[in-house]
């Protein structure tokens, strides 16, 4: 049984038919490359899975339990991670915050008030996690708003990261990146495929998706127009998927 | 990739995450005070400013947590007035006891904020136009209520509230106190507080994180009205009326003080430990007018004035730190 089983998704914004009856699935510990042009309705479906939109039709199984039109906070709580291609961060508050987001640790007060965010267990754990990914940023104490393109994608991969997803969507994760920091993407994808979490990777740049993906699934108006083994076909049969003709 | 991180000047940690310049400002401004006039650093003028700051430092809790959210509440001062003619109604022309007086005037302010809450996050109605409609309807009721008068004559316990001295400290700072000290707990440390400001921050983010936006929106708003009620309340029992005028262009002074406290007009900063500074730099500021005899219509173009600075520093400050 896959991980992620997507059967017939439609979404339509008022006349225009976004998603026409997708129908997807990804194994535990495969990465899926998605490409297709813009407007194709990437996006769309990816935010459709997290919850973001509701979709019209269809259904999406995960984990063998059903989670259409689930709300975004419990599509992270089992297991559905997206990277998002604006990062989705808040400039305002600090590294560690934004790593937490939506699921900070709390203790109680005194003994008896309870709700008090667990700051100093926050700290650590947001600088264990920055540490493990190798990811260069001067404090987790800053405001994510004055970091650098390139260790605001670090904070994003990191709250991506840190509660053990099974599934993570990246989309467009190497997009705005220096060369030297879309290789450390890559090899990041690669060691999540080997801890066994499934990565569905969003991206225009084909050299990145042929090098990390098992599978490449193409997207033109809203419907699948092929799904490839990566190593069975050829970047000219991609392009040609993806432009139509 | 090394793991070390970049060797950077570590951020430095407010404890209290309020605007260091707010509190020099207050404090340049009390020793000025203290050279104009005698009498300010008196203990009863002292306690005076406290008293007078009270009812407009619940209020500008109220427009903390708003603006704090990018959101904006200006029927503050109209729900005030609304929940002060409510409670004093209940018990003085009802005839109901005691405790209906605070419960109707908390009860009041509650309800016209959630009403704010459910047109804004429901009809998807701009915060702006929707509580600047409040502003005329809850004064309007506020009218209707007590008939254009104020409705004099509470119970002793009531009346309390606003009077009493129990430590030689007047209630209603007492009271201002305790709500601070809470508020200021939620909006620093809890969950509630932090997505709050992330909301402000950015939406889509706490969205994406799966924070309930509209449900957080719809809470705040009705936390706000909640908060023009205390104040209401407190009014309500200092003056032993309930005034259908109490808290006229209260709003103004207390979103100034919002936002000279470092509230972000935008969303996404806030503390009730610096609007507190804000608001006692606004009672330090009317109170100075008072003992220097400054005509009362020149102190509204004073706050206004306040205002209007505080916004422009802050816009020049954000200039000055993306450059």
């Amino acid at each position: 049984m896959s991980l992620l089983e997507l059967n017939g998704i439609e979404k339509r914004f008022g006349s225009v038919e976004a998603l026409r009856g997708v129908t997807l699935s990804v194994e535990a510990g495969s990465v899926v490359g998605l490409v297709g042009d813009n407007g194709a309705g990437k996006s769309t479906l990816m935010k459709t899975i997290t919850g973001i939109y509701q979709p019209d039709g269809g259904a999406i199984r995960f984990d063998g339990q059903e989670v259409t039109a689930d709300t975004p906070g419990h599509i992270r709580s089992i297991g559905i991670e997206m990277i998002y291609q604006d990062l989705a961060l808040a400039p305002q508050q600090d590294v560690a915050s934004n790593i937490f987001l939506g699921r900070e640790p709390t203790k109680t007060l005194f003994g008896f008030i309870p709700g008090l965010i667990d700051r100093p267990k926050i700290v650590a754990e947001a600088e264990r996690m920055l540490q493990r990914l190798g990811a260069r940023v001067p404090s987790v104490l800053s405001p994510v708003g004055v970091l650098s393109g390139g260790q605001q994608q670090s904070v994003a991969i990191a709250r991506a990261l840190t509660f053990g997803p099974k599934l993570v969507i990246m989309d467009e994760p190497t997009a705005a990146l220096a060369v030297r920091e879309v290789d450390h993407v890559l090899d990041l994808i690669r060691e999540l495929k080997r801890q066994g979490i499934a990565v569905i990777l969003i991206s225009h740049r084909l050299t990145d998706v042929f090098a990390v993906s098992d599978r490449i699934v193409a997207l033109r108006q809203g419907q699948i127009i092929a799904d490839e083994v990566t190593a069975e076909t050829s970047m000219n049969q991609v392009v040609s998927h993806i432009v139509g003709s | 990739m090394t793991t070390a991180p970049d060797a950077a000047p570590k951020p430095r940690q407010n404890r209290f995450y309020f605007r260091i310049e707010s509190l020099v400002v207050l404090v340049v401004l009390c020793i000025v005070m203290t050279l104009l006039s005698p009498f300010f650093l008196s203990t009863s003028n002292i306690l005076n400013i406290l008293l007078a700051t009270a009812t407009i430092g619940v209020l500008a809790i109220g427009a903390t947590y708003v603006i704090a959210s990018a959101g904006l509440d200006l029927s503050l001062g109209s729900v005030l007035g609304l929940s002060a003619v409510f409670g004093a109604f209940l018990v003085d022309r009802l005839g109901l006891p005691w405790p209906f007086g605070i419960v109707g005037a908390l009860f009041a302010g509650f309800a016209a904020g959630y009403v704010n809450g459910q047109l804004i996050t429901r009809l998807r109605i701009p915060a702006f136009i929707v509580t600047l409609g409040m502003l005329g309807i809850a004064r309007g009721l506020a009218l209707v209520i007590s008939s254009g008068q104020a409705i004099y004559g509470l119970p002793s316990e009531l009346v309390y509230l606003g009077q009493g001295r129990p430590f030689g400290i007047p209630m209603p700072v007492i009271i201002f106190f305790l709500v601070a000290v809470v508020t200021h707990y939620i909006l620093a440390h809890t969950k509630y507080g932090k997505h709050t400001l992330v909301i402000g921050d950015n939406e889509q983010a706490a969205r994406a994180t799966g924070i309930q936006v509209e449900r957080h929106r719809r809470s705040l708003y009705a936390f706000s009205g909640l908060m023009a009620g205390i104040a209401g309340l407190i009014f309500m029992t200092r003056v032993n009326a309930g005034d259908p005028t109490a808290g006229l262009n209260y709003e103004l002074t207390a979103i100034t003080a919002a936002i000279i406290g470092g509230t972000n007009l935008f969303g996404g900063r806030g503390s009730i430990f610096g609007t507190m500074i804000g608001a006692l730099i606004m009672g330090v500021l009317q109170n100075g007018l008072n003992l220097m005899a400054v005509q009362s219509y020149y102190q509204q173009m004073a706050i206004g004035a306040v205002l209007i600075f505080a916004v422009w520093l802050d816009q020049f400050n954000r200039k000055v730190a993306t450059r």
